[in-house]
């Protein structure tokens, strides 16, 4: 099953039992709630609140949620949806411009189900290797797999060193 | 009981003080070195015999040496405690065979012939109706053999995870602690004495790929070899990829892992959790074990050294007395 990200920010009247009939619908669509940052806007003066929300959800069920929110009169800000869950760092080392680190991070990206989302490279002396520092994200378990093995194959034929995080649980 | 001991280096020179130490009801009866041995059958006098070691360089006679003692000296277990080989096993895998064969229970300290041999090994000491026990080949001190079959008795076992060569985990931390880099760091290790003048053995991860076989053989006896170890050393660290780890608050360690389920054998260097209870310090060895019902267990001890070994050693000596020898 593929589970979305999603963070929200809603607007609802600043009154008892308003928050809980705002939270109720997720649980209704069966997502599941990681965080939620409430803050009370000191400028607000209108009797409003303001509050962010992070859950999951699985794939498809978002506008389910939406219509269920309107419907308790919850007004919604802003929805940022982010599709790619897991998460994994891996280290690189050796040549790594001289052997096209662009295509690198295109052979992952180019899967459509896995992207490099974040690099840090520290580059010493010219003809000296390199080390970075990949983050991938991918949408399932079985994906960020198949993400790792394109990356050892890579590093096999440009013959760089990919060190992979230790996973546990058999 | 009575003990034959073959070897007598930094392992056997430690198993012999230690005898002569303790009152552990062991009697030493016959020991050989590479160029000598001796063979009394009432006992010998270990710390004359060890004076003789350390001052003339051999501790018996010229006229006796390893064989002659397994043949011959009136003993009830071999302690074989030979330099590994781990391309041929040898002399320790004949020696062994030998002492088998004459129905005598067998303890070694030697990687080579349980990597390569364990499963002959294990038929023919079934056969003659002996124990063979090699708890000081992985982790040093650390109980591993013992947790796994008594203390995890009934527990199937998933995955293990170790870091199984302190030389790799002492160049590890101070490359994490000081920012050295990786050839400061094996000079330093040098330096300690923690690392030989040719560190390939140690720093490829054939030491650990070693041990690892041999976990694998004794836990799921599937019978692989030092070849089927999918093989990273740390040689090709950068102080850059460290501490593009340690921003993650992670580190850098070498992991030998053996999941069966998911076909993995592997030893290779692998950025993991700062606080994780397989990040050690220094020359220690740690061993994360996964089973069905216990769950997670780290065992945490020093991995190497001449009296650590020697406490694995015996240990599995006064195992072997309690369950076999004080009944026959």
């Amino acid at each position: 099953m593929i589970v979305l990200q999603v963070s929200m920010k809603l607007e609802m009247k600043d009154s008892p039992g308003q928050l809980v009939a705002a939270l109720k619908p997720i649980s209704d669509v069966g997502g599941n709630i990681i965080a939620v940052i409430h803050q009370r806007d000191p400028d607000a003066s209108d009797g409003t609140l303001n509050v962010q929300i992070v859950l999951e959800l699985p794939e498809g069920r978002l506008d389910d949620l939406v219509t269920l929110l309107k419907k308790q009169g919850v007004h919604i800000q802003r929805i940022g949806e982010e599709r790619l869950l897991y998460r994994r760092t891996v280290i690189l080392i050796g040549h790594l411009m001289h052997t096209d680190l662009s295509d690198t991070v295109d052979r992952i990206d180019s899967t459509g189900f896995a992207e490099v989302s974040e690099l840090s490279m520290s580059m010493p002396a010219v003809n000296e290797r390199s080390s970075s520092r990949l983050t991938i994200k991918s949408v399932s378990r079985g994906n960020m797999e198949e993400a790792i093995a394109i990356l050892r194959t890579v590093a096999r034929q440009k013959d760089l060193l990919l060190i992979e995080p230790l996973e546990e649980s058999a | 009981m009575k003990v034959a001991l073959i070897g007598l280096g930094s392992v056997g020179r430690g198993v012999a003080e230690m005898v002569a130490q303790k009152d552990l009801g062991i009697s030493i009866t016959g020991i050989a070195d590479s160029k000598s041995g001796f063979i009394d059958d009432a006992g010998i006098d270990l710390s004359a015999l060890l004076e003789k070691k350390r001052s003339r360089g051999f501790c018996g006679t010229k006229k006796i040496l390893a064989p002659d003692v397994i043949n011959n000296a009136d003993y009830d277990a071999l302690v074989e405690v030979t330099p590994t080989n781990a391309m041929t096993g040898e002399p320790g895998l004949g020696y062994i065979r030998q002492a088998i064969k004459k129905r005598k229970h067998v303890v070694t300290s030697n990687k080579g012939p349980i990597a390569l041999a364990y499963n002959e090994l294990r038929a023919l000491a079934e056969k003659n109706g002996v124990a063979l026990r090699f708890e000081a080949t992985v982790g040093g001190a650390i109980p591993i053999f013992h947790t796994l079959e008594h203390g995890l008795a009934g527990n199937e076992i998933l995955a293990i995870f170790g870091v199984l060569n302190g030389t790799c985990n002492y160049i590890l931390t101070r490359m994490a602690d000081e920012g050295l880099t990786y050839e400061q760091a094996l000079l330093e290790a040098r330096e300690m004495g923690y690392a030989e003048a040719d560190p390939t053995y140690d720093v490829e991860g054939i030491d650990a790929a070693i041990k690892l076989v041999i976990l694998a053989n004794t836990i799921w006896g599937n019978g692989v070899k030092l070849d089927d170890v999918d093989r990273t050393g740390i040689n090709l660290l950068t102080p850059d990829a460290m501490r593009l780890a340690e921003d993650e608050d992670c580190t850098i360690r070498l992991i030998a892992e053996a999941i069966p389920k998911k076909g993995f054998l592997r030893v290779a260097p692998r950025i993991i959790e700062r606080n994780h209870p397989l990040v050690v310090e220094g020359t220690l060895n740690a061993i994360t074990i996964e089973t069905d019902m216990a769950k997670q267990i780290t065992l945490i001890g020093r991995g190497a050294g001449s009296t650590e070994t020697a406490s694995a050693i015996l240990g599995d000596l006064l195992f072997i007395r309690d369950r076999y020898v004080e009944r026959s």
